[in-house]
């Protein structure tokens, strides 16, 4: 069972492990430096849907469909489905999840979504309450982009520091079975807000949220970067990179050699015209899913790692009324050995 | 010339916006109705008319364009029918333009659909 230490660090000493993970995603994630990796590239972004909210659904369906295949599972056999996503009362998630007939849990944590549904799912798991359990988030451009600025048919113009929201999709089954990688201590972070109001400028406003809960979860558990092979943030792009690795720096935390961004991971930020790099909940989900996750089953990728999605806790309507824009990060602790680490 | 002129006129008045849009924190919503608002600014101290007289459509189909069509349309409703005219004369003036552009964004609408960009 699940059990405190330090401030807000939850150790899960039964080591619950990722028993499959799937990343689905569109032309643009396919022509990226991660695009082999991916389970399922779709050229079509519609996925041969009429919407871009069902072909988001559709996108979720079939990430969990892939993971659930790999792991040789039937939806049936899943406890609880944890899913999110960027859209207006989750419905990229609810409606994914509507004819799976599996017990559905809704979040929304902004693009820190997938680290809040794998720490979920493993503190359920260690606490017995579920044997497998799923975890998805997604997001897709053209519906993040109605969402948040403007439809498509509008054709606004994009600023040059603006992140581009992936258009993908990952799960990833949270079991009670002995398979890598494992999960070791999940931390929930708290909401951080140093007064950014700039919506273009989401980096800046995630990272110090980001820096909160990588510093407290090493505090908490007595450790420091060089325990970690691999510090891989969310969706922090550039900007926001470089302002967490400052930010550590100042107390004399020092994660730049071994920290990564999947934001930065996802496209050829150069080649793609995707300006400060990824951002959604499908790009942490994604590159968690393709990359990081599927590396350490195989035994080839680090040996023990820190996921830690970060999310802007904004909606358009507040960012229209002056509001500044909260930010969180939710860290999940990875390990290929089951040995515990805490 | 003549397309010469429209051309660089426009081109210039293109290039403001989307320098405001590299360099400012302004939504391009903001920055269109910035647009308006001056075309109605210098309509008013008499600099757009011979703009639009130099550069043709190169003035008159940007969105400053469309401030100085408001801006003219009133002047003139207001000469015709007293003070009623602030009210009725920019959206007469305007008439057509907002007519065709809800309709071809219609008809648009019905036949394309949009991608990714």
């Amino acid at each position: 069972m699940a059990y405190k230490i330090g401030k807000d660090t939850l150790v899960t000493p039964s080591c619950p492990a990722v028993l499959s993970t799937a990343a689905v995603g569109a032309q643009k994630e396919g022509e990226g430096p991660l695009g082999k990796e991916f389970d399922l590239i779709e050229e079509d972004s519609r996925f041969g849907q009429e919407t871009w909210e069902k072909a988001e659904s559709k996108m979720q369906e079939l990430a969990c469909k892939v993971a659930l295949g790999k792991a040789n599972r039937k939806m049936s056999g899943m406890d609880f489905i944890f899913a999110g996503d960027l859209l207006n009362q989750c419905i990229a998630s609810a409606y994914g999840a509507r004819s799976s007939g599996v017990p559905f849990i809704g979040l929304y944590g902004a693009c820190s979504t997938f680290a809040e549904a794998l720490a979920l799912s493993a503190v359920l798991v260690d606490g017995g309450a579920g044997k497998n359990v799923l975890a998805v988030a997604s997001s897709h451009f053209c519906s993040a982009e109605r969402q948040y600025r403007f439809p498509l048919e509008y054709g606004g113009q994009r600023p040059p520091t603006a992140q581009w929201t992936a258009t993908a999709a990952g799960a990833a089954i949270v079991s009670a079975e002995r398979k890598p990688p494992f999960i070791q201590a999940v931390c929930f972070g708290r909401i951080q807000d140093l007064g950014i109001n700039d919506q273009n400028n989401m980096g800046a406003a995630m990272a110090p949220a980001a820096a909160s809960t990588i510093k407290t979860f090493f505090e908490d558990t007595g450790t420091g970067p060089e325990k970690y092979d691999l510090i891989l943030t969310g969706d922090l792009g550039m900007v926001g990179s470089d302002l967490l690795d400052q930010l550590l720096q100042k107390d004399g935390i020092d994660i730049a050699n071994r920290h990564q961004d999947c934001g930065l991971l996802l496209y050829d930020r150069e080649k793609q015209q995707v300006e400060a790099g990824a951002s959604g909940c499908g790009c942490a989900a994604s590159v968690a899913s393709c990359h990081l996750l599927p590396h350490m089953q195989k035994n080839e990728g680090p040996r023990s790692a820190l996921l830690i999605a970060t999310g802007a806790l904004l909606s358009p309507t507040s960012i229209q009324q002056g509001e500044t824009i909260p930010g969180i990060a939710h860290l999940v602790c990875f390990t290929a050995e089951e040995r515990r680490l805490f | 010339m003549e397309y010469m002129r429209a051309f660089l006129v426009g081109g210039i008045l293109c290039a403001i916006g989307q320098i405001f849009i590299d360099r400012t924190k302004l939504t391009p919503a903001r920055i269109l109705v910035g647009n308006v608002v001056t075309g109605v600014f210098l309509s008013a101290i008499g600099i757009y008319e011979p703009l639009a007289k130099f550069a043709g459509a190169g003035a008159t189909v940007p969105l400053t364009g469309f401030g100085n069509l408001l801006a003219k349309g009133v002047k003139e409703a207001v000469a015709e029918n007293g003070l009623l005219g602030i009210f009725s004369g920019g959206l007469t003036a305007s008439s057509s333009g907002i007519a065709a552009s809800i309709l071809f964004g219609m008809a648009i609408a019905l036949l394309f659909q949009p991608k990714d960009k």
